[in-house]
């Protein structure tokens, strides 16, 4: 794509082809204003293509296979380890990751920190797929997946935290569409539709809050029903689900960072300069918010261990290797985000960011899988498992690429000469008099 | 108060009222403690008289149509089998319902206990059930409805007896499997399950639960050498249905020594409660919040001079 701009190629970014001054068709906004050839060409001139090529030859078949032979194809089919990696890692470390979008949504819209706003829609946009490609995972780690709608229209168990998590995952993930759907609307160029999201935004990002609090604590809850199962430093039955929703908070502000890094340096063409110029500026801004977020989640943490009396443990290998899950994941990016904000070094920031993913990654993981049945043995999972697992993670990153680059996600969609005219209108206004327009353009137009 | 401010507001108290409705009453229903039916049935396990003659696993497979096992049921070398780098001895899966295992104690005789669903009075696996698959008949049974069950597996990583098992080599209509005290051909109609019919020892006895707890404190008093002065389920996560004398401690035969008494929903309601406080709270806490952020910039023009300022404090801190 580099080359291609290097050559005179532009990417689409607004309804009108410049060279002609004819509107783009959708076909054309789909190859980017390439030609076909010239996509084609792009495409496979990218290594990255070619590894996502051997990764989907490997691990497609894979999944057909599960779903042709049943799980017990793909996995060791444990009755002990009845959730192996298919929801230890993608629901378990995908939601949390995903928590972007509702921090960005409630800095921005509820606080009114509209600093924040050139990343505000990478960050919604990282929520909408986490969620989803959790729901893909949950559809490959299920039973029977085509029964998914049962706990809403066939048979209620209101009083399980699963029924929790599955209304909540479902209505937040309407909810992200909407939110995203803002962009969307800009791309095909629906002004009715964007303006209806922009209206009802703040009560978006209300129920997104609510949503989010909850699903990401009951995520934890969950673990609740297992108290003899989970090692006591992981399990901590009054504060689980606060634990996993505080330590959500920095897992989705820096998976935001690390994102916009990998968007930052592969995809540096996509980016206008509001995105690219406000970059370093919002990491640091964010990373000041993660750091805070895992101060409170390192003492909560400890105050479990406390509450429960549970300092013999960390005696324990158990204990070191809680310790070092502490130290490594938590405190460490403490300590570099200190540094960075203070001495404004994005680079160290973003190092943290990454560390705080894995750290929190981990955190689930050893929840879920390692420290799981502590007392009985430890589940290595089946390799087709892993290979399934990367293959969805892979599919992930190509729907996330496939949006990037269309949707006015890290660019700002340049409005037809007659929006703008609209749009100053508005900014000329006095916001109170401007009726039911002016709810469109709840987010100023600087 | 502006036009637009309360129309957000009225917007953002709509979908959280929404929301609270999504949320119903969720977990009222199971906050009192339930002690079981009181006719509920039950049955008590005597280890002292188990020989390890496996019959109860042969007519166990045989009333639930199960299929035949890799090795018959007369042979003894199952006992020996261990998996998992040899800590883990044979468990319920879905070709057996229950299984018996030896177990060596110390300075003792060699016990063998009797696996199977323990039928919980207040099961684990039905209060983890997010389709409601799983219910505990006033006989005591704990069934399950395949025909709801939509395989997430909560249940098994909640039954803190490692009971559910899961058919994994199905493609088209997985199931959990796990010991219905006989419900359907037995239970229903008073009569003990296959396991109890068979057993040569009676080393099992079925009868109403109440009844049982009462034998179980007169044998341990009337043989107070042969027995640990515990009923094993009588109390253990709100009770159970089976319940076990051993003639040694219970850690040493593969029980978990201390369960606790309180069921697993407990360890859950905490958080279940605090559910309804947030749906009511969150809408009004956050839109709040919001139209504090506002009123502190004003609505004029100093708006975007007042954003700005912000924004460099957010920098550069």
């Amino acid at each position: 794509m580099k080359n291609l701009i290097g050559w005179g190629v532009k990417p689409v970014d607004s309804h009108v082809n410049e060279k002609n001054d004819k509107p783009w068709s959708l076909k054309e906004k789909l190859f980017l204003g390439l030609t076909p050839g010239q996509y084609l060409g792009q495409a496979l001139r990218n290594p990255f293509n070619w590894i996502l090529g051997i990764i989907f030859a490997v691990g497609l078949p894979l999944i057909a296979y599960r779903y042709l032979f049943g799980l017990g194809a793909v996995t060791h089919a444990s009755n002990d380890y009845p959730w192996g990696l298919f929801l230890g890692f993608g629901l378990f470390v995908m939601v949390p990751l995903s928590a972007s979008g509702f921090l960005l949504g409630t800095t921005v819209e509820i606080f009114g920190r509209h600093d924040f706003e050139p990343i505000e829609r990478l960050a919604l946009l990282n929520g909408l797929l986490g969620y989803f490609f959790a729901v893909v995972y949950l559809l490959v780690d299920l039973g029977q997946p085509w029964r998914l709608p049962y706990p809403m229209f066939v048979s209620f168990g209101p009083a399980a935290v699963l029924f929790l998590v599955a209304w909540h995952v479902a209505t937040y993930l309407s909810v992200q569409v909407a939110e995203v759907s803002v962009a969307f609307f800009e791309w095909i160029g629906w002004l009715g539709g964007k303006r209806f999201i922009r209206r009802i935004a703040i009560g978006l990002t209300v129920s997104g809050i609510i949503l989010s609090t909850l699903h990401q604590g009951a995520l934890g809850a969950l673990f609740n029903y297992a108290p003899g199962k989970v090692h006591p430093l992981w399990y901590s039955a009054p504060f689980q689900w606060i634990h996993f929703f505080c330590s959500a908070i920095p897992a989705g502000l820096c998976m935001v960072i690390v994102v916009s890094t990998v968007v930052k340096k592969t995809m540096a063409w996509r980016c206008d300069s509001n995105f690219s110029d406000n970059l370093d500026r919002c990491t640091l801004g964010l990373a000041k918010g993660a750091s805070m977020a895992l101060i409170t989640y390192l003492v909560i943490k400890f105050i479990g261990v406390a509450h429960d009396n549970e300092w013999g443990y960390l005696a324990t290998g158990w204990g070191a290797w809680f310790l070092l899950e502490m130290a490594v994941g938590v405190v460490l990016p403490i300590i570099l985000f200190a540094y960075a904000v203070r001495h404004q070094v994005v680079k160290l920031a973003r190092l943290g960011a990454i560390i705080t993913v894995f750290g929190i990654a981990l955190n689930r993981l050893n929840t879920a899988l390692i420290a799981f049945n502590w007392q009985l043995y430890q589940e290595i999972p089946h390799v087709f498992e892993v290979i399934v697992c990367v293959t969805i993670f892979a599919i992930y990153v190509v729907v996330y690429r496939f949006l990037l680059y269309r949707l006015p996600i890290l660019y700002s969609w340049k409005a037809l000469p007659q929006e703008a005219l609209a749009a100053e209108a508005v900014k000329a206004a006095p916001i109170r008099s401007t009726g039911t327009p002016a709810g469109a353009m709840y987010r100023k137009i600087d | 108060m502006s036009g637009i401010s309360r129309r957000r507001f009225l917007a953002a108290s709509v979908a959280g009222c929404a929301a609270t409705t999504l949320a119903g009453p969720r977990k009222v229903l199971a906050s009192a403690t339930f002690t079981g039916y009181p006719d509920g049935m039950g049955v008590l396990v005597d280890l002292t008289r188990c020989v390890g003659c496996r019959s109860c696993e042969a007519a166990c497979n045989k009333e639930q149509k199960l299929p035949a096992p890799d090795r018959p049921f007369d042979d003894m070398s199952v006992f020996d089998e261990t998996f998992h780098g040899g800590k883990q001895k044979r468990r319920p899966d879905e070709n057996a319902y229950t299984v018996v295992n030896r177990y060596n104690p110390e300075n003792a005789a060699p016990v063998y206990r009797k696996v199977q669903c323990n039928h919980c009075n207040e099961p684990a696996c039905l209060s983890s059930c997010f389709v409601n698959a799983y219910t505990k008949t006033e006989e005591g049974a704990v069934v399950y409805n395949s025909k709801v069950c939509v395989g997430c597996r909560t249940c098994m990583v909640a039954c803190p007896f490692h009971v559910p098992a899961y058919s994994y080599s199905s493609a088209l209509d997985p199931v959990i499997k796990k010991c219905i005290f006989c419900y359907d051909t037995r239970l229903k109609k008073g009569l003990p399950p296959a396991c109890v019919d068979i057993c040569p020892q009676e080393a099992l006895t079925f009868g109403k639960r109440k009844d049982l707890i009462k034998i179980g404190h007169q044998r341990i008093e009337t043989h107070p050498g042969r027995y640990v002065d515990h009923l094993y389920g009588e109390k253990e996560l709100g009770g159970t249905s089976w319940m076990y004398l051993a003639p040694v401690a219970f850690d040493q035969v593969g029980f978990d020594p201390n369960p606790g008494n309180e069921p697993i929903i407990s360890h859950v309601k905490d958080f279940l409660s605090t559910v309804p406080m947030v749906l009511a709270i969150w809408p009004a806490m956050f839109t709040g919040f919001h139209l504090l952020a506002k009123k502190q910039k004003g609505d004029d023009d100093h708006e975007h001079d007042a954003e700005k300022q912000h924004g460099d404090e957010g920098g550069e801190q």
